[in-house]
């Protein structure tokens, strides 16, 4: 181990941020310790149960498996940057409440970024398609049908939206 | 038996106003917004870290113990080893009567299982203490070990406690009724072997404990991500604390449990570290100390069945012997033996049945209480005899359910091991789900599927929920043993505001207690739940409770804010009786405002009765304390009861009843299963939040398919875990958990405030026996057959391969 400290400069929920970090630190933990964003949650870290998924450049993305300085001059948005700019919550998150789509939330933030990274891709998925978009994300509470249930009405939300606009 | 209170919210049972609609829950915002706080986002300034050392060998002696080179390393504050622990504390609790087998967080002298805990290293983070963790040289000498629970029985096996004299920690044949009889006069007669494999429920969010010791107020804080009946009780017991000296902040969210997050381990070893060190201490434990070395695996269970039965399909007797391997300690793992002793003939009409538990110990990591709490095992193993029986008798499996099912007439029906089942309707609710399902579509695309040379199958199981978690279990299997209440608490306080706050003694896990409170609350005062807060109270502010186990908070939690409510209801109106100088029978209470009957003008409203609960005294009706606020303590309905000589006891207050129906497909060439339709039709009485009950219901099936077909804790020959991590141990995902449809039936409990029961271990209690069922009629045109759980592709592809009528 070395104690020696890498500068890095990560754009964090729009917000630009340097910092130094030892080689040897997650994304997750400099997330969670160094800039307090607990919503990324921590379950495996070994990349299979997806509790810690944030968006790099708009992509979900296993923070337990990234170092820290990996992020260096990338973009990073975790569930706290999901929100709309006013800070109430976003279509996505709001279908979660309305079909109930979690229960102890530990999953959740998870599981929002990877519905959001295939909502970006695929505004009209088919409940396969969502199915697969969260294949990578593990939930023990709600045998996934209620999140389904919140992806298929949110993309319906956002295309309704979209052809108001 | 006890007659229960009458708590009946009587004059509500027309209709409710919040109680069954679709509304959203309280918590679901915060956590959606990544707002949650679990256990590792509480945050103390200087906190120390935890790192565990684990003994490499199922069974060794400990020789030595070197902590000199992690100790040199920076930022190491403390290595704490059995010898010095197990001196200071006490060991923990024992849900059976064997003293002997002692249980502490650290080994001393020997260990028992590949994981066990034998040092705790203390660091200034958690990757300093992992890096010295390392650094601890412990010598072994490797001792004989055991690790197949048949071994253990057998007579000269290794005693993983050699005090206790046996592996076995409690065995006791139970007979109800004339099963001597059944079986000598019965027709046909058949047995078996059932076996459950070792799963649990495996949260997401491992077990995380956090303890902060202040000298000067001689007080422990403890924040956790528990759910435990009598956690902060046994702590105190095993730190030497009085009762008040220990504080468990309830406000902590937890991140999946399922009955398992009972780290009082890790809790005492964490609150002897804060009290040593003086610095707050915390243990979140990685993925690998949780499944290998926190003492968190489920049942595993072999049942051996004999069922004595008629040509025309009547049952008449069942015997089980029923082995349970808990791994290498007790804890209250015994236990979940004994709750299905209240649903021991599931929803039939068996008069007399023969039960042996023995439940045995091997070099395995120690078991937890699993979602159930033992019932899934056993209706697993009741429905595969069920189906056996259809099968021998050339019957129809339906049909054959419907003989035996307890009729909507009998109730309440007393089953043979002394409980009386509340209430229900199974014919009803199977017709339902056989409906919802399109049985006779599912049987033709199923025979179509087979005429094209595929394998494929229908399962069907018919179950019990047992629910409102008294523990008359205890009693049964530890004579020392005389707890016959599992009470639960609520207080409601209206302040000077008039805003209305609900306070509960105990954390939740995902099951929405923040919101069943205040929908009962709601409905009973007529306020809007929208209002109502919800906090938790920590273990100092006396709401006793016994934690949300046993499916038992809808019935006891949401009775108790009934009962607060309904002081506050009353208040209300004898602070406007007081001042109309009327009888209370002669007024209206409307959205909490009082009125003379017929006289609406005449009105004291929601304001001005809280104005004068909380500042005018001299317009309260004499006797009544000032300020707004009722606590009420509810016990659980039935309890009270003694076990008789026999071994008969009122177990568990209310029954729901689920049928499940599933259409599965399996590829002959990989062995691997498609789960292709899923229903499930289910009567847990009045829903309080129907999305709350479905998707608990949802999570169950997923869990429960994942116990039949794919999750393990599997171990070598040596007794080394080998299924540590999620690519060994594999939870089912979105794309191995179907589309599942909920069909809801609604039989009222006659004994609970609202009519409802409970439903926290709903779907997982049926879908493993409908699963292994659907896989089992799916190879019986092959000639194969499995009752092992579960039922991984490997097993599968076996199968096949070895089937006598295998079609190539």
């Amino acid at each position: 181990m070395t104690d020696k400290l890498y500068p890095i400069e990560v754009e964090v929920n729009g917000v630009a941020r340097s910092a130094m970090v030892p080689a040897r630190v997650s994304l997750v933990d400099w997330l969670r310790e160094e800039l307090l964003l607990t919503g990324t949650h921590v379950g495996c870290e070994h990349g299979i149960c997806g509790a810690c998924s944030v968006m790099l450049d708009g992509e979900p993305v296993r923070s337990c498996l990234m170092f820290a300085w990996q992020a260096d001059g990338h973009r990073v948005t975790t569930v706290e940057g999901l929100a709309r700019p006013d800070g109430s919550l976003s279509i996505l998150q709001d279908s979660f409440c309305d079909s109930h789509a979690l229960q102890c939330g530990y999953c959740t933030p998870g599981m929002l970024i990877a519905a959001q990274g295939l909502l970006y891709t695929n505004p009209r998925p088919t409940d396969l398609q969502i199915r697969e978009a969260i294949a990578g994300n593990l939930c023990r509470c709600t045998g996934y049908q209620q999140i389904v249930d919140a992806v298929r009405s949110a993309a319906a939300r956002l295309a309704k939206e979209k052809g108001q606009r | 038996m006890i007659r229960p209170v009458s708590d009946r919210e009587t004059d509500k049972t027309s209709g409710f106003r919040y109680i069954g609609k679709k509304r959203r829950t309280k918590e679901d915002p915060r956590f959606v917004a990544g707002r949650g706080r679990f256990v590792a986002d509480v945050v103390l300034p200087g906190t120390k870290h935890v790192a565990l050392v684990a003994s490499p060998h199922a069974s060794a002696r400990i020789l030595s113990i070197n902590t000199d080179a992690a100790l040199a390393l920076p930022g190491v504050r403390y290595v704490l080893t059995g010898e010095e622990f197990c001196s200071q504390t006490d060991s923990l609790h024992i849900g059976v009567d064997a003293p002997k087998v002692t249980r502490y967080a650290l080994a001393k002298d020997v260990v028992r299982y590949a994981g066990e805990w034998v040092a705790a290293v203390v660091a200034d983070t958690r990757a300093i203490a992992e890096d010295a963790a390392e650094l601890v040289e412990v010598e072994y000498e490797t001792l004989a070990h055991v690790i197949d629970p048949e071994a253990s029985l057998a007579s000269g096996a290794h005693l993983v406690h050699s005090g206790h004299g046996t592996n076995v920690l409690f065995q006791r044949k139970f007979v109800w009724g004339p099963v001597d009889e059944a079986f000598a006069k019965a027709d046909q007669r058949l047995a078996f072997r059932a076996t459950w494999g070792r799963s649990s429920t495996v949260p997401i969010e491992t077990f995380g404990v956090m303890a902060k010791w202040d000298s000067a107020a001689g007080l422990l804080d403890i924040w956790a991500s528990i759910q435990m009946p009598k956690y902060p009780d046994q702590a105190a017991r095993a730190l030497r604390l009085p009762g008040n000296a220990v504080r468990v902040h309830f406000d902590v969210d937890v991140g999946g449990s399922y009955g398992l997050k009972r780290g009082i381990k890790h809790t005492v070893l964490v609150g002897y570290l804060a009290l040593k060190l003086g610095v707050p201490v915390r243990l979140i434990e990685d993925r690998l100390e949780n499944m290998r070395g926190g003492d968190m695996h489920g049942p595993d269970r072999f049942f051996d069945m004999q069922l004595a039965f008629d040509r025309d399909g009547t049952i008449r007797g069942m015997k089980i012997r029923a082995v349970d391997d808990v791994g290498a300690y007790a804890g209250r793992s015994p236990l979940q033996l004994g709750k299905p002793v209240g649903a021991i003939c599931g929803p039939y009409q068996i008069a007399a049945i023969e039960y042996e538990p023995i439940s045995v110990m091997t070099n395995k990591t120690p078991q937890e209480a699993v979602r159930g709490f033992g019932q899934s095992p056993t209706n697993f193993a009741i429905e595969r005899a069920i189906d056996r029986i259809a099968r021998h008798l050339g019957m129809d499996r339906i049909e054959l359910r419907r003989k035996n099912l307890i009729r909507k007439d009998q109730f309440p029906y007393l089953i043979p091991s002394g409980s009386s089942y509340d209430s229900g309707d199974y014919h009803a609710v199977l017709d339902k789900a056989l409906k919802a399902g399109d049985y006779s579509a599912l049987v033709r695309a199923r025979d179509q599927a087979r005429s094209a040379g595929r394998l494929a199958g229908i399962g069907l199981s018919t179950c019990l929920e047992p629910s409102g978690g008294n523990a008359a279990f205890e009693l049964l299997f530890n004579p020392k043993n005389e707890t016959t209440t599992w009470m639960d608490s609520c207080l409601v306080r209206v302040d000077l505001s008039g805003s209305v706050t609900g306070v509960m003694g105990t954390s939740s896990s995902g099951q929405g207690h923040e919101t069943l409170i205040s929908t009962v609350i709601g409905e009973v005062l007529e306020r809007d739940p929208e209002t109502i807060r919800v906090v938790h109270a920590d273990s100092l502010n006396a709401l006793p409770s016994n934690s949300p186990v046993g499916s038992r908070m809808a019935i006891m939690l949401g009775g108790a804010a009934a009962g607060a409510a309904r002081t506050i209801r009353n208040t209300l109106l004898a602070i406007a009786a007081h001042n109309f100088e009327c009888s209370p029978e002669d007024l209206e209470y409307r959205d909490g405002n009082v009125s003379i009957e017929g006289a609406p003008s005449k009105m004291l409203t929601w304001d001005q009765l809280v104005e004068i609960a909380h500042r005018k005294i001299h317009k309260m009706p004499p006797g009544l304390e000032p300020g707004l606020q009722s606590q009420f303590v509810w016990g659980v309905p039935t309890g009270g009861g003694l076990p008789t000589a026999d071994g008969r006891v009122q177990m568990y207050p209310c029954y729901a009843f689920e049928a499940h129906l599933v259409y599965v497909e399996i590829d002959p060439e990989t062995g691997k299963p498609m789960v292709k339709k899923y229903v499930c039709g289910h009567d847990c009485g009045v829903m309080i939040t129907p999305d709350i009950v479905h998707g608990m219901t949802y999570g169950g099936i997923a869990h429960g398919i994942g116990a039949a077909l794919y999750e393990k804790f599997a171990y070598t020959e040596g007794g080394q875990l080998a299924s540590g991590t999620f690519m060994d141990y594999l939870i089912p995902s979105a794309m191995e958990v179907p589309d599942i449809r909920i069909v809801d039936h609604c039989t009222p409990s006659p004994l609970t405030t609202f009519g409802q029961k409970g439903s926290g271990e709903a779907g997982y209690l049926g879908a493993p026996a409908a699963v292994a069922n659907a896989i089992n009629d799916a190879l019986d045109p092959i000639g194969a057959s499995i009752d092992t759980l579960p039922i991984s592709h490997l097993a599968l592809w076996e199968a096949i391969a070895a089937a006598p009528n295998r079609q190539d």
